[in-house]
């Protein structure tokens, strides 16, 4: 199934949960966090969050700023 | 030398690091670390998915050191609580340097947004530094909203020309109950010194480090800038005379001559 991460779109296999994208994409352990649909999910419930298709996460890490 | 005390944590360093603009995260953590700053601002991006590039978060990341997350990028208050929300997630803190401004040009901070956001996000447990306009009544309003610190501008973002704002700087200096932390805008270790004898909690400095021929040892000198204007304004600075006639600082009986 298709899945937007970023607004790119990504395969993803069906019944995936957010901890299998994670795994897939390589998330590090730290230093990320993810929304579905704009609003964040936390860590603790990557295990139980299944995604559908069409689905649309936001995924960020640290970047430079002042 | 006071400690500076922000939310009931103490810091003895009273010089914040933005992380922005440096040629290269070594220089940025060497940078970091020589100016003993323990507070470091980290702003945060979407991953791309193709480029697994050099984390930054491990140069920033050392036990004295407390993230301040910014979320600059958001319009509205209604986005900086998202982006409040996925960076108490991703960093692991709950401190927050609120940045609120919407127009790229100038990157001057909507006041409206930013005591919106800091009404909203105290109520959500975050320890809220918003960065703001050099405004007095907004300052004050932004403390009765619960913010931990306001961080009034000196000059625009970027631009290096220090004190601008000074003399509402001054006004929201003597009101205040909350730390004062001068942002944006110091572009020397004068300007640093400057605020800081004002009376000064802290100062944020990003470009002014970052873009120097040398960043490392323009760190240590706003290090040193701040801690001199701190002790300046500790020891009680002399009155400046109003006017041009000179007081003797030595005796005037003449020795030479009769």
């Amino acid at each position: 199934m298709k899945i937007l991460v970023n607004n790119k779109e990504t395969e993803l296999t069906a019944g995936n949960t957010i901890a299998d994208l994670a795994r897939q994409l390589e998330l590090p352990a730290q230093g990320v966090a993810v929304a579905l649909h704009n609003r964040m999910v936390p860590r603790a419930q990557w295990e139980e969050q299944i995604l559908q298709p069409g689905d649309s996460l936001v995924i960020i890490k640290a970047a430079c700023g002042g | 030398m006071e400690k500076l005390i922000i939310a009931g944590k103490e810091f003895g360093s009273r010089l914040f690091l933005g992380t922005g603009k440096f040629n290269s995260n070594q220089t940025m953590e060497e940078a970091i670390l020589a100016s003993g700053t323990e507070m470091v601002t980290v702003a945060m991006k979407r991953i791309e998915l193709e480029n697994k590039e050099d984390d930054m978060l491990k140069h920033i990341v050392h036990p004295h050191i407390q993230l301040l997350p910014n979320t600059s990028g958001v319009r509205t208050a209604e986005e900086a609580v998202f982006a409040a929300q996925m960076a108490r997630e991703a960093f692991g803190t709950n401190w927050l340097k609120l940045e609120i401004h919407p127009d790229p040009r100038y990157l001057l901070p909507d006041s409206t947004e930013t005591l919106k956001a800091t009404e909203e996000l105290v109520k959500l447990g975050f320890v809220v530094l918003p960065y703001c306009q050099a405004d007095p009544t907004l300052c004050k309003r932004l403390e009765e909203a619960g913010a931990a610190t306001v961080m009034p501008l000196a000059a625009p973002i970027g631009t290096n020309k220090g004190l601008q704002t000074r003399d509402f700087l001054r006004i929201i200096i003597e009101e205040s109950n909350v730390p004062v932390v001068v942002d944006a805008g110091i572009g020397a270790p004068s300007h640093a010194a400057e605020a800081m004898e004002m009376g000064a909690a802290a100062c944020l400095v990003n470009t002014a480090i970052a873009v120097a021929g040398n960043p490392v040892e323009m760190a240590v000198a706003f290090k040193e800038a701040v801690v001199a204007g701190r002790r300046a304004y500790e020891a009680g600075l002399g009155i400046q005379a109003e006017n041009l006639e000179a007081s003797a600082s030595s005796p005037l009986t003449a020795f030479l001559n009769d």
